[in-house]
């Protein structure tokens, strides 16, 4: 069978050398590329009429905002709608990503860690930094938690500081690992189908309740990082 | 015992994980399960709550796989 994850390999398209740095269009810049035009294409469409009852592109625009703008009031608190448009942009890429990536064929841009890494450590360093600005150095009381015993403190701090520094490392991974885990398992029962001939109708009907599954799991996890990333905004909000 | 077969094994130990986030999984939707016996009113509370527990304990399963599949495929 061939090895499950050269689904993932990149390939460039159109080469682009410019010194010794390559930056070349591949697949990932493609469907990256996508998503963005997908995006822009859903909202300028649907809000270029701006009827009073709304149509079918208008309502789903409609309930993408009111749906993050929920989520991010609902988690981050008071003050927090200022971070809507940020928190938007990063639920959109990954569920336009995600979804994308399950069309056959298609690449997934966030089975690649560099992608999922690269968003999660750009809110770890907003997070921190907007802390720091608004909190000032209250911002290191976040690491002991109010009420506890001074005589813990040695515990405690290492482990607040551990749990905070591990947050873009379990943020990105777990994103990383849902969309390559997904679809490596579709890709082995599908050499499964070919492999067992006519009892391969079993291993099929998996493959179309897992992509059924793995619907699921795109729209779930763009919502889990979006919310995780309200809820991690709120630190820059709300002193401890 | 020579270094493949020893893999195999590694490969093995390392998805035991995916059993106990599999306890880890049943405990949630036993608990959200019995939440909305009792309270019925608090669903939409429960909902993002009872699926935001879900994606934290499955991606530690998913860990676990990536990590065999690391192994098998002489990644590590």
């Amino acid at each position: 069978m061939e090895n499950p994850l050269n689904q993932f390999a990149i390939k460039t398209l159109i080469p682009i050398h410019v010194g010794k740095y390559d930056i070349s269009f591949t697949n990932s810049s493609l469907f990256l590329l996508l998503t963005f035009l997908a995006i822009v294409l859903l909202f300028f469409f649907g809000t270029a009429r701006k009827a009073v009852v709304p149509g079918r592109l208008q309502s789903s625009a409609e309930m993408l905002y009111e749906f993050t703008a929920n989520m991010v009031e609902d988690n981050a608190g008071h003050g927090s709608a200022i971070y809507v448009p940020f928190v938007m942009s990063i639920f959109l890429v990954i569920l336009f990503g995600n979804v994308l990536g399950l069309i056959p064929f298609g690449f997934t841009i966030t089975s690649h860690i560099i992608v999922t890494a690269a968003m999660s450590l750009m809110i770890f360093t907003v997070v921190v930094l907007l802390a720091l600005k608004n909190h000032g150095l209250g911002f290191f009381k976040m690491f002991f938690p109010p009420g506890a015993p001074i005589a813990m403190a040695p515990l405690l701090i290492p482990i607040e500081v551990l749990s905070f520094v591990f947050r873009p490392i379990s943020l990105s991974v777990r994103l990383f690992a849902n969309m390559m885990a997904g679809h490596v398992m579709l890709q082995l029962f599908a050499g499964f189908t070919i492999a067992l001939g006519i009892a391969g109708i079993l291993p099929l009907t998996f493959i179309v309740l897992l992509t059924g599954f793995e619907i699921l799991v795109a729209l779930l996890q763009a919502y889990v990082f979006a919310l995780l990333t309200s809820i991690y905004l709120k630190d820059t909000l709300e002193a401890h | 015992m020579d270094a493949a077969s020893a893999k195999l094994i590694g490969a093995g130990l390392a998805v035991i994980g995916m059993g106990v986030v599999g306890i880890g999984l049943g405990l949630i939707f036993n608990a959200w399960l019995h939440a909305l016996g009792r309270n019925p009113s608090a669903a939409p509370v429960l909902r993002q709550m009872g699926f935001l527990g879900f994606a934290l304990t499955e991606a530690l399963a998913l860990f676990a796989f990536v990590l065999a599949i690391l192994i098998l495929l002489n990644v590590l």
